[in-house]
């Protein structure tokens, strides 16, 4: 590949990982506050503490969801970039 | 990205509907889905008895579990959103756990199976918009206040639209990401039995996201279905 197209696509998959990386951190602490707010209703009245799971358990897919649109992001990126052949034969062409 | 090796594909080459086959595996799964389904269905209504054996007494745990928790959300009127709600989940369910078996592709791995499943919940919704309230079903997005109107009517709009992304990609982001962690597990450390904990993973992770398309699809519902704020 020439090396403008090579240069391009090594900032494509560069950003891909530091994307995901910084929506993962983001995830993590959101989802750690969520549960540590169920785990202490469950710990002041633990006969709530099946509907405190369920409500907890949806909290955290909503959450998850976010990180996974980062992760759809970063895969489109590095394997399926739609200018991928358009930049390539532009940078190749010079 | 070539998907590995698939029994029902290898079948259809057999056939000779091979490149039908390769291009589109999500298709033929959930055709294999329907079949399981309807089949089930069929031998679940076979008999239906006052006094349930024990199919029957599985159908009817899960259905009406499904419908209570449905109407606890949407209250009494809500009751007639049953059959497209209880489809949607154990459709998306199925569909999910079938990728668990090594050779079987699930079909919400592929954007356009979530896109149209969260299609439908959407326009239904206006749907149900506009059969229970009619011409004023325009005043749920126009927010409180007439001279805000300019700011929440767009705003209204692009989170309607949203919500058709937010629903396909949140089903298609984690069936595909657990199938791509497989893929390169597999291919890293296949001889030690790595995929393992990924496939236990998978099992709740194709539970939770079908209840989360089912709990989210019955909050717009009665959301439509409500009196505007």
């Amino acid at each position: 590949m020439e090396a403008g197209a090579l240069q391009f696509f090594i900032a494509c998959v560069t950003a891909a990982g530091f994307g995901i990386a910084i929506a993962a951190f983001g995830c993590g602490i959101g989802q750690g506050i969520g549960l540590k707010s169920a785990v202490e209703g469950i710990a002041r009245n633990p006969e709530s503490s099946g509907k405190v799971t369920v409500t907890m358990l949806i909290g955290l897919a909503m959450i998850e969801s976010l990180c996974i649109y980062a992760l759809v992001i970063s895969l489109i990126l590095i394997y399926a970039h739609p200018q991928a052949g358009a930049i390539a034969g532009l940078l190749g062409a010079h | 990205m070539e998907h590995p090796f698939l029994f029902l594909v290898k079948l259809f080459e057999l056939v000779g509907l091979g490149d039908f086959a390769h291009a589109y595996p999500q298709v033929i799964y959930s055709w294999l889905v329907m079949l399981f389904l309807i089949l089930m269905g069929a031998a679940a209504a076979k008999s239906v008895s006052m006094v349930p054996t024990k199919m029957q007494n599985f159908f009817e745990l899960i259905v009406s579990g499904i419908e209570e928790f449905m109407v606890d959300i949407t209250g009494e009127e809500g009751r007639w959103l049953f059959p497209i709600v209880a489809t949607i989940f154990i459709y998306i369910l199925v569909c999910n756990l079938i990728g668990l078996i090594p050779g079987f592709f699930p079909p919400t791995a592929s954007l356009n199976t979530t896109a149209s499943c969260a299609l439908v919940v959407v326009v239904f919704t206006h749907v149900i918009g506009i059969k229970y309230h009619g011409v004023k079903y325009i005043k749920h997005f126009l927010g409180p206040v007439w001279w805000m109107i300019p700011i929440i009517l767009p705003i209204e709009i692009i989170g309607h639209v949203a919500r058709i992304l937010s629903l396909s990609f949140r089903l298609f982001g984690n069936m595909m990401g657990h199938e791509l962690v497989l893929a390169i597990l597999f291919g890293l450390a296949g001889a030690f039995f790595a995929p393992l904990p990924i496939m236990a993973l998978g099992i709740f992770v194709a539970l939770v996201q079908a209840f989360v398309f089912f709990l989210l699809s019955v909050m717009y519902f009665t959301g439509a279905m409500e009196h505007a704020h």
